[in-house]
């Protein structure tokens, strides 16, 4: 089994178990989030954030099927993949919050951040304006021989976006070791998306002959497994994989979001946050498999709540970019 | 012009094995134009690559490999199609090294055409450069000549930034020295393409021959023209336009985009702003019409600016009308 690389105070606690490793990012970034929405609630952070909770294996399990040096862009609900990928949590809150010491030196804000050292090209604010980015660094990979692959993560409102079967075209064509991971949250803003998607999602990719998979995107097991299948295909040179991973946000399209009867029941939000959370489903597996017990899942949760904590004080202590700096960095 | 491209683009292929050139029918047929021709053959399919009718993704894919570390040239057949790419180029290419705090880096270059009078229609004849030249982060050239397309595209090629880098499409057979040893041309030069006394004519790319035979004609009538050419429009070398006007009191300012918020309104604000002093009368603007390309020849023509145009708005300022 491949694991991501991340530089982890645990991995010794886990002697490498990455299963458990899976359940303390998961964890984090559950964290994360619900501090990004306090930092909204509170009036503390400028601007908004489309929070990723609900959606945690999917980021986690795709990007521990990955090496370090594989490439991620990411989309405008993108702090899971982020953090899934190594990020470091103080630097994501600094770049939240506007300030210096951000992954973008408070330039790209809670949209935009980008991670190069780990091989995220950043996040997009423009639906499915990443595929194009996605399948470029997928063709540096293949002209390299690198044996690196491209993760192109979005939603299925992207679904709509002309772009993305452009590029399928071209991965297609030049076997480009690219996979597209679709997060079917259900809806695209404030619209389900059977009201928005024709025909059956996987015989879009499967019309460019990409090799197409679907996953219970709640289930992060599902989601590796699936995720390894595609990247060890693209690294063997047998070009793009498509992986359709059915998921849930439990907020709103973003943080000020909060009325949504409109588009969408209490009921169904209680159900898949009581009977589908994937958080919880690693753990019970966990504990089932005796790999783990509700004490080592509680040290691994207050490691995950001491990153977040670390970084949230690290961020909200961090400067403001001096006014000067807005002229810098417009061109290399 | 064409062979003028082609070397720089060859000897770039031969220098940097990051360099890539994708577009549609850049390969075999070595694009509509035949500016290409025997690329594919030197360098290879892997090298040269004929992609579909995918502008965007072309474009997309470019940004991607940029990022990456490549050094992609994109071929966009015409100018028109630049509406295509415009989330690539604009919301991707332009913004990612600023959006990242300088952590990423976008070395790609788009090459594109302009210029109507080619009996093309609408969607083939536009000068687009305006758009392009609004959105910070891209640098945009406009050579005007043989020798200044072989050493800007090859700068452009190994600058870190995101370059749009458009030719005339009527000048591809214009003919013009080019130096046998390799050169670069800097981005964000003017050049004065002749010197003179008595006005300004500031002309970009297509509109620099007009210019240049319009200041014949001037010189017939004892009106003494420099021709300006700021070959880039981002950056743009100002003080050399207004070291210009400063020193003739009076300037006409011709581009073929659309008169409407175009480049010449940017080039006039900014001699107005920096030799107001020193102008002896209001600066003048040259543009296409603000109509869309007409097809019929006799109504083509009319939208564009001529030599008599250039002649007559010149001999005006200098009260010769």
């Amino acid at each position: 089994m491949s694991t991501a690389a991340p530089q982890s105070s645990l991995d010794a606690t886990t002697q490498g178990e990455p299963w458990l490793e899976m359940y303390r990012r998961m964890t984090t970034i559950r964290l994360f989030e619900e501090r990004v929405n306090e930092l909204y609630r509170g009036a503390k952070m400028p601007g908004l954030a489309h929070l990723y909770i609900g959606e945690e294996a999917v980021a986690v399990g795709v990007c521990f099927a990955l090496r370090r040096d594989d490439y991620i862009t990411s989309t405008h609900r993108g702090h899971g993949h982020c953090l899934a990928k190594g990020a470091d949590a103080g630097r994501m809150f600094a770049e939240l919050l506007g300030k210096e010491d951000g992954y973008c030196r408070g330039k790209g804000g809670s949209m935009h951040i980008a991670d190069h050292a780990n091989g995220n090209l950043g996040a997009n604010a423009i639906v499915g304006g990443s595929t194009g980015i996605a399948t470029g660094a997928a063709f540096t990979a293949k002209r390299r021989g690198s044996g690196q692959v491209a993760v192109c993560f979005f939603g299925e409102g992207a679904l709509g976006q002309g772009l993305l079967y452009e590029v399928m075209n071209l991965a297609a064509i030049w076997a480009l070791p690219v996979v597209y991971v679709c997060e079917n949250n259900l809806y695209s803003e404030y619209t389900h998306y059977t009201e928005t998607t024709a025909g059956d999602i996987l015989d879009r990719p499967r019309a460019y002959g990409i090799h197409a998979l679907e996953a219970d995107g709640q289930d992060v097991r599902a989601v590796h497994a699936a995720t390894a299948e595609l990247v060890e295909r693209g690294r063997r040179g047998e070009g793009p994989g498509f992986l359709l991973c059915n998921t849930y946000r439990y907020h709103g399209h973003h943080v000020g979001d909060v009325d949504r009867s409109y588009y969408r029941s209490g009921d169904e939000e209680d159900l898949w946050r009581s009977e589908r959370d994937p958080i919880a489903r690693l753990a019970a597996w966990l504990t089932e498999q005796g790999l783990a017990d509700e004490e080592s899942l509680r040290a691994l949760e207050g490691l995950a709540r001491e990153d977040v904590e670390r970084g949230l004080r690290f961020g909200l202590d961090a400067p403001f970019p001096d006014p000067a700096a807005v002229t810098d960095d417009v061109f290399a | 012009m064409a062979q003028a491209v082609n070397e720089a683009l060859a000897e770039e292929l031969r220098r940097d094995d990051r360099v890539f050139v994708v577009g549609e029918d850049v390969a075999e047929a070595g694009t509509p134009f035949k500016v290409l021709s025997g690329l594919v053959e030197e360098f290879g399919p892997e090298r040269v690559l004929d992609s579909p009718i995918s502008e965007a993704g072309i474009t997309g894919l470019a940004v991607g490999a940029a990022m990456t570390g490549m050094r992609p040239v994109v071929d966009i057949m015409f100018g028109d199609f630049l509406t295509l790419v415009m989330d690539q180029l604009v919301n991707q290419a332009a913004k990612a090294h600023y959006m990242s705090g300088g952590m990423l880096k976008v070395p790609l270059v788009l090459r594109t055409t302009l210029g109507a009078t080619r009996r093309s229609g609408a969607q083939h004849s536009q000068s687009l450069q305006a758009w392009v030249a609004h959105v910070p982060g891209l640098k945009v050239v406009l050579p005007s000549t043989p020798y200044d397309a072989k050493g800007l595209l090859k700068a452009a090629i190994r600058d870190d930034n995101p370059v749009v880098f458009i030719e005339d499409k009527m000048d591809f057979r214009v003919k013009g020295e080019v130096p046998a040893d390799e050169y670069t041309l800097p981005l964000g030069a003017a050049d004065v393409k002749r010197g003179g006394e008595d006005v300004t004519l500031v002309a970009t790319s297509s509109m620099v021959r007009v210019c240049l035979e319009a200041a014949d004609r001037l010189e017939a009538r004892g009106i003494s023209a420099e021709v300006v050419d700021p070959r880039t429009l981002a950056p743009l070398d100002e003080e050399t336009l207004v070291r210009s006007v400063e020193k003739t009191g009076r300037a006409v300012v011709v581009d073929e985009g659309h008169r409407r918020y175009g480049v010449t309104a940017e080039l006039a604000s900014v001699i107005a702003e920096r030799a107001f002093y020193h102008l002896d009368a209001p600066v003048r603007r040259l543009g296409a019409m603000d109509v869309p390309v007409p097809f019929s020849p006799p109504l083509e023509d009319e939208t564009v600016p001529t030599v008599e145009a250039v002649e007559r708005a010149a001999a005006e300022l200098c009260g010769r009308a």
